[in-house]
């Protein structure tokens, strides 16, 4: 059963870099040919990075949008953030002293994040738009998170897991020398559910992670009059 | 066509978000063009029988060629920010006029045909084939979005629906099924040289008869000089400049400013025309051929610098695209940024002191202005973000007494359409147009009755004829929207006074 487990994480794995990089290098090579930043925008790349930052860290147009949606989602993905950084520990040895810091405040971000799931979940059911916008996946989406979350905080607060045993099994799994999961149910169901969010993330709405950064309306510098920008396709009418 | 009925939304203190009703604006559709609107523009004059795997291969093309839509239908997680931050779906209830439920009709095709998870499990991402019906969804739904961007504003990751709006209208049209408003006026532009088909003699007319109105009132020979060589500065008007009320009285005051300030100026008979509907259908050619005939105007004349006139998606096309579409302008002044704003040029005069503004003279009106779209979120004027909400206002301020905004959540970047932007400036979309208005006839209302504004100010040709159209239906006057020049024309002093012999008719028999 370890067996079957290590062989899923380095598929999951494998699926997800080649993934995300395929569909990165896609964004990258596909020109913009036009400058549309959405205005007032920043007139220096600096003004552009500061611009991305708040965007990415603080999610400032949905901020500026809806406070609701903002909570639930910031809640979830702050919360997520400091899970992932938290789960640092079960695969690197020594532990950073950073990582071993946060640890206690795992704890929280876990409860966090499965709140803004919850929360985003019943907006999707309650409100009419947003019901009327979602698909299956949709909805899939937010309960794969959720019991992502939930079996993960079982395993802190209800079966307790051998912890040190998972990160025997994830060590052996760099090195593939093997090692031996424990198999407890909240573990099984937590490692096959990310396994399938790895799977899934390069081919659904997930790819608004690489997306945001390759955002024209949000990446672009707002100098056209004073820098002319010109994609290669464009170049060659001129040509012609 | 018998004239659709329809009810003008009531006027309520607050635009409340209403309930979705789905299928409330299906039966909105514009004209389709005919082969000779189609033609002119190299696209098919007719639907073509393979028009299914032809609109495919076309989405294919503009996903490898335009970043913006590749990285926009793949990134959506539909959280629902932009679902209630349309006028036409404040306006009109109906859900695929929400910015997402707008993108979710071509998402939908795009997840079916091009991604892994549309072709194999279509149902569970909501993914559908390109059917006739869906086609027809498109022609009516992508032809209820004004491209302002307003959408954008609130996505976390700056998704705009023009640039999906664009690229659909761009396949519909390579499919043969275009827009009859928008192409018809983009083959007028080629024919002739601008929007209105207005051709050169008439266009010196119509300026001479401007010279004698503002020396019949003013006794000052203010020249409207047209195609000048040599002159300093081209100025490129929308065509509405030329007759339409209000938008005339704003070419008399660029006239008055450029002539108190001292510089020489002409128009263009060939470049008669700002606004650039290319833009409108997203098509990169046509858009590329209009812009080129205004570096050919500049190079012909000789003139040393561009100046736009009051115009809203002109604007964003001049702004943002022309450097890309018809540069590079090295053969213009490098001191002066190309092009510039009439706006950006009048309070630089201002500032300069050159203008002796009696302010007095609009005593008569409490002014509010409104941030015209596609100026707001797509451009910018002077120096720093967001100039090109402070200039107008300065310009305004500067010769008005009385000024007062509206509410901040309908002002600057997040200011809403007039209703008519984006290629729906006709009478066959009038219901979608009145209705699209509602959020900003509310806002101006509420200025009205807390500060007793009496007039709107504006900076953009559609926001002009559409608000001109539209405030009847709302128990408004149509003369209270006025253009921002209108009202420098009105407060400046004209100290260049003129010698007799230079007045327009001076010499002439008086028998005409």
């Amino acid at each position: 059963m370890s067996t079957v487990y290590a062989l899923l994480f380095i598929v999951a794995t494998i699926v997800l870099v080649l993934g995300l990089a395929r569909k990165i290098v896609q964004y990258a090579k596909t020109p913009a040919p036009l400058k549309i930043p959405t205005t007032p925008a920043p007139v220096t790349q600096t003004g552009v990075v500061m611009r991305m930052f708040r965007e990415v860290v603080f999610f400032e147009s949905l901020f500026k949008s809806t406070k609701w949606t903002w909570i639930f989602s910031w809640m979830f993905h702050m919360g997520l953030f400091v899970v992932l950084a938290r789960h640092v520990r079960y695969f690197v040895d020594p532990v950073p002293l950073p990582i071993a810091l946060i640890q206690p405040f795992g704890i929280y971000a876990g409860f966090a994040m499965v709140a803004g799931l919850g929360g985003l979940f019943l907006r999707r059911i309650f409100v009419d738009r947003v019901r009327y916008i979602s698909a299956p996946s949709d909805y899939l989406m937010l309960l794969l998170l959720i019991f992502i979350g939930f079996s993960g905080l079982m395993m802190t607060f209800l079966i307790h897991t051998d912890v040190v045993m998972v990160k025997q099994f994830f060590g052996g799994l760099f090195t593939f020398s093997g090692g031996e999961l424990p198999m407890d149910f909240a573990l099984i169901m937590h490692l096959t559910l990310v396994a399938v969010l790895m799977i899934i993330l390069p081919f659904s709405k997930l790819l608004h992670i690489p997306g945001i950064f390759f955002s024209p309306s949000r990446n672009q510098v707002d100098n056209p009059r004073e820098k002319r920008h010109l994609a290669p396709w464009a170049k060659k009418l001129e040509e012609s | 066509m018998a004239k659709a009925k329809f009810e003008t939304p009531e006027l309520s203190e607050f635009v409340d978000v209403p309930n979705i009703e789905e299928g409330a604006m299906a039966h909105t559709t514009c004209f389709v063009a005919k082969p000779e609107h189609q033609e002119p523009l190299g696209f098919p004059g007719e639907k073509v029988d393979d028009w299914h795997d032809r609109a495919i291969e076309k989405m294919g093309d503009l996903l490898s060629r335009y970043r913006s839509f590749r990285v926009y239908l793949d990134s959506c997680v539909k959280c629902g920010s932009c679902t209630d931050k349309c006028h036409y779906f404040l306006g009109t209830k109906d859900p695929k006029n929400m910015p997402v439920g707008r993108q979710d009709l071509l998402r939908k095709v795009y997840r079916r045909y091009f991604t892994f998870a549309g072709k194999y499990f279509p149902k569970l991402v909501g993914a559908a084939d390109l059917t006739e019906e869906v086609l027809d969804d498109w022609y009516s739904y992508f032809h209820q979005c004004s491209q302002c961007r307003r959408c954008s504003v609130f996505c976390p990751y700056g998704i705009d629906t023009a640039e999906i709006s664009m690229a659909a209208r761009e396949i519909m049209a390579q499919v043969g099924v275009g827009q009859k408003y928008c192409n018809e006026i983009i083959a007028k532009v080629f024919k002739i040289g601008n929007n209105l088909g207005l051709p050169g003699p008439a266009l010196a007319d119509t300026l001479e008869g401007l010279e004698e109105d503002v020396y019949d009132e003013d006794e000052v020979a203010v020249k409207y000089p047209l195609d000048v060589k040599g002159a300093d500065i081209l100025l490129v008007t929308p065509s509405a400049d030329f007759f339409a009320e209000p938008h005339v009285d704003g070419l008399i005051g660029y006239g008055k400013v450029f002539h108190e300030a001292g510089v020489s100026w002409t128009l263009s008979t060939t470049a008669s025309e700002a606004a650039n509907f290319g833009m409108f259908i997203g098509s990169y050619e046509n858009m590329r051929r209009i812009s080129l005939r205004v570096r050919e105007a500049a190079l012909e004349l000789g003139v040393k610098r561009i100046v736009f006139g009051e115009c809203g998606h002109a604007w964003r096309v001049a702004y943002s695209f022309l450097n890309t579409l018809a540069g590079p302008f090295d053969f213009l002044d490098p001191d002066y940024p190309v092009p510039q704003h009439i706006c950006e040029f009048t309070w630089n005069e201002i500032q300069q002191g050159t203008l002796e503004l009696d302010k007095s003279e609009n005593d008569d009106k409490t002014l509010t202005f409104h941030d015209s779209c596609n100026v707001a979120r797509a451009t910018r004027m002077g120096d720093t973000p967001g100039g090109q909400f402070d200039i107008p206002r300065n310009v305004i301020k500067a010769v008005c007494n009385n000024f007062y905004d509206m509410e901040w959540d309908t002002i600057h970047e997040r200011t809403f359409c007039c209703g008519g932007g984006g290629g729906l400036l006709t009478d066959d979309l009038m219901e979608i147009r009145v209705k699209g208005a509602l959020p900003r006839m509310t806002a101006l209302q509420n200025v009205m009755n807390e500060k007793g504004v009496t007039h709107m100010a504006a900076i953009c040709a559609i926001c002009k004829s559409q608000f001109t159209k539209v405030l009847p239906y709302y128990g408004m006057d149509m003369y209270q929207i006025v253009s921002v020049h209108q009202l420098v024309s009105d407060a400046i002093v004209l100290n260049r006074k003129t010698p007799p012999e230079e007045a327009p008719g001076y010499g002439e028999d008086d028998d005409d």
